[in-house]
């Protein structure tokens, strides 16, 4: 039945290279004697969608901080579009504008309009011309459907509105490779769906995702993989078909009849 | 029964009900002071008794002011026309006008000088309070301070333009080396600057002719209201700037500058400012090398602006907390750099939210200045206590000199604190 879904369709043909994108190898990180991270292994290939999910704790918004240097890994390594992460500050900042980010509570500038928040990383990083700037920026805004704000502040928005502005500002650095944590979790289900169309619309762009979110209808959709992280380790990791519907491990099983179950 | 019930429960709306304009609020003045002075017998009681103390002032001070005598030239003579009569002796203002705001030593025939440069300091300060000016005025704003130096002190003009070329310079090295990392353009501006100064001094001293265009006027001679105003400005302006070098150095990463930021802050909080005055006018000769002199407006300012900064970088710091986490993450996932971040990011909206602290210790500070008359300056204070309090003909009119004093300085805080009143509703784009 899931076969004949015109959406599942699509995602087949949501292509995805061999090229690889992120590859981590053996990674730990610690809070002080804190253990959050425990020998993590994933290697993302250019185009993929990955859905992160697990309990609260387990330490996904942890594992997807790290890859943009937000916060530091005490071993193994993090390769980034074939750049080391290491605390060479140029090479954290060349990593940081290949890599957009989208935060949990958006974190829009509140002192600058909507249009101001998405052109002054390009014209103060990329030493973007303030006019291409504002023409990429108005772009981006059209296409998550706000362009006809461009000129309020981020206060005068809806929670919706702001996130889809976050992933427009994103979007303006033109990055290769997009990261989500829980950017639906702190909205209005009607929201959500604004949210999600947008991001599932950059999915169907080709766009490298990594995406730490509860929304399963969302990782049916348009996910590749599913990535089930507990206590710290990536426990179980599949296509979402078969994460679903069949999944290997007892943690997974438990975790999805919690989320799915009510 | 349960028909009506099932009315209440199960609800259908039909029609949009339509807009309607709000009530229109009742007004008018005696609504207003009914409800406002006169609403319960506590509230009548009080609104009495007030009206009783505000008409005992006002008939203790109305007739001093309206009798008050202008153009008189001593106590007695201002007596002999008062006869006995209540009434102020202003004419102390009028007659000792120039020192008040002067000074009793700084030169009569040059009292525009020091005029001219308070006029140009509105213009000065305009682009840097009202943003909303075109910002091609901050030109005249950098260049303001060497021409004020020069109109007030007078000498070769050569001092002024050699300060501004270490500046040049310094901006261009800075320019020239931040590419390859902020500390190395930090420090190596600060560098050249020096070394601009130093080797300029010694090409100033030999070129500079005795006769110059503007007269030069010492330090010693500054005075009366005008020595307020210049440490005032000066000290707020560069204690803003140091007070947000203190508070990120206190917040930062490498422990040697933490370090040494809050001791700096923590010691120069503890000392009282009249400690440090002190200092500045008597120690501080100790330790510069015999022969030298060291201005002493100059040890002053260093002084009043060292203790204002401590205390601006705590404020500071206490806006810097405030903001969330979360914009700072926000602005390095953007790949911003550090000055990027703070610039841009950070200190805008931090700032925003110390405006309230800094214009308090701006206030402070401002009035503060009147500290400098117990090291024997002669600043409004000092001139009122020293030489027209003391001289033979007004021996004895302190409440006029007094209460001019005070009508001075309020009139300059009440100013800074409605412009940061305006400020914040002018700034206030969030939380709406
Ligand atoms: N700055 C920190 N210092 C110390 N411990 C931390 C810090 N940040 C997170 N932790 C701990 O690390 C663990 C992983 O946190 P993380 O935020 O990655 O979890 P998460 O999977 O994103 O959870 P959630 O679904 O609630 O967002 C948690 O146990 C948390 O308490
Ligand atoms: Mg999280």
């Amino acid at each position: 039945m899931a076969m004949t879904d015109p959406i599942s369709a699509d995602r087949t043909a949501m292509k995805v290279s061999d090229e690889v994108a992120i590859e981590i190898t053996k990674m730990n990180k610690w809070y002080g004697q804190f253990h959050v991270l425990r020998d993590i292994d994933l290697t993302v290939y250019r185009g993929e969608r990955i859905v992160i999910c697990g309990p609260s704790g387990s330490g996904k918004s942890t594992l997807i901080r790290c890859i943009n240097a937000l916060e530091e890994h005490q071993a193994g390594s993090i390769v980034v579009d074939g750049t080391t992460l290491s605390s060479d500050l140029k090479n954290i900042d060349k990593i940081r504008s290949e890599v957009g980010m989208c935060f949990q509570h958006f974190n829009l500038f509140p002192h600058l309009t909507i249009l101001e928040n998405c052109t002054l990383a390009p014209i103060w990083v990329r030493k973007t011309p303030r006019k291409e700037a504002e023409d990429t920026a108005m772009h981006f805004l059209e296409k998550v459907k706000i362009p006809d704000q461009a000129n309020k502040y981020p206060g005068q928005l809806s929670g919706g509105q702001q996130q889809r502005v976050a992933i427009a500002r994103s979007l303006c650095m033109r990055p290769r490779i997009m990261l989500f944590d829980e950017p639906t979790s702190a909205l209005d289900p009607e929201m959500i769906k604004e949210v999600l169309d947008t991001m599932i619309e950059l999915a169907e762009e080709g766009m490298t995702m990594l995406c730490v979110t509860h929304e399963m209808g969302f990782a049916r959709q348009v996910a590749n993989r599913v990535i089930f992280m507990d206590a710290g380790q990536i426990v179980e990791q599949n296509e979402p078909e078969e994460f679903f519907n069949n999944p290997k491990s007892d943690r997974t099983q438990l975790f999805l009849s919690q989320i799915l179950g009510h | 029964m349960s028909d009506t019930h099932a009315q209440t429960v199960a609800f259908v709306r039909e029609t949009q009900i339509p807009p309607a304009p709000p009530p229109t609020m009742e007004t008018g003045a005696i609504k207003w002071v009914r409800e406002n002075l006169f609403s319960g017998w506590a509230n009548t009681l009080l609104t009495l008794v007030s009206i009783y103390f505000i008409y005992q002032l006002a008939t203790f001070v109305l007739p001093w002011v309206l009798n008050g005598v202008w153009n008189t030239s001593s106590l007695s003579e201002c007596r002999d026309v008062l006869q006995g009569v209540t009434g102020g002796c202003f004419s102390v203002l009028t007659d000792r006008w120039n020192q008040l705001l002067f000074g009793f030593q700084y030169p009569s025939e040059f009292y525009w000088r020091p005029s001219l440069a308070f006029v140009l300091l509105f213009l000065a300060a305009a682009p840097v309070l009202f943003f909303d000016l075109p910002r091609k005025l901050l030109i005249f704003t950098g260049l303001y301070p060497f021409i004020a130096y020069w109109l007030i002190w007078g000498g070769t003009i050569l001092a002024p333009i050699l300060a501004l070329l270490g500046f040049v310079v310094g901006y261009f090295v800075f320019q020239r080396f931040v590419k390859e990392s902020f500390a190395m353009g930090f420090f190596g501006a600060i560098v050249a600057a020096f070394l601009t100064w130093w080797l300029g001094g010694y090409v100033v001293d030999a070129v500079a002719s005795e006769d110059t265009l503007l007269t030069a006027v010492p330090s010693r001679d500054m005075g009366g209201f005008m020595l307020n105003m210049i440490l005032g400005t000066v000290c707020v302006s560069l204690s803003l700037p140091f007070g947000i070098l203190l508070a990120l150095g206190r917040q930062s990463d490498m422990p040697i500058i933490k370090w040494i930021c809050v001791v700096f802050i923590e010691f120069i909080r503890g000392v009282p400012l009249i400690t440090l005055l002190f200092v500045a006018n008597v120690v501080l000769a100790y330790f510069l090398p015999p022969g030298t002199t060291f201005d002493l407006i100059l040890r002053v300012i260093i002084m009043i602006t060292m203790f204002a900064s401590a205390y601006i970088a705590e404020v500071i710091r206490g806006g810097l907390a405030a903001l969330p986490k979360g914009q700072y993450e926000a602005a390095d996932s953007l790949g911003l750099d550090y000055p990027q971040a703070m610039r841009l990011i950070i200190l805008p909206q931090a700032l925003k939210i110390s405006i309230p602290g800094i214009v308090n210790v701006a206030v402070g500070l401002f009035k503060d200045t009147t500290l400098v008359s117990v090291i024997s300056m002669f600043d409004l204070v000092g001139m009122i206590r020293g030489p027209i309090l003391a001289s033979t003909d007004w021996n004895g009119v302190y409440w006029e000199l007094f209460s001019f004093a005070a009508l001075l300085f309020f009139i300059v805080c009440y100013g800074i604190s409605q412009y940061s009143q305006w400020l914040e509703r002018r700034l206030a784009t969030d939380h709406r």
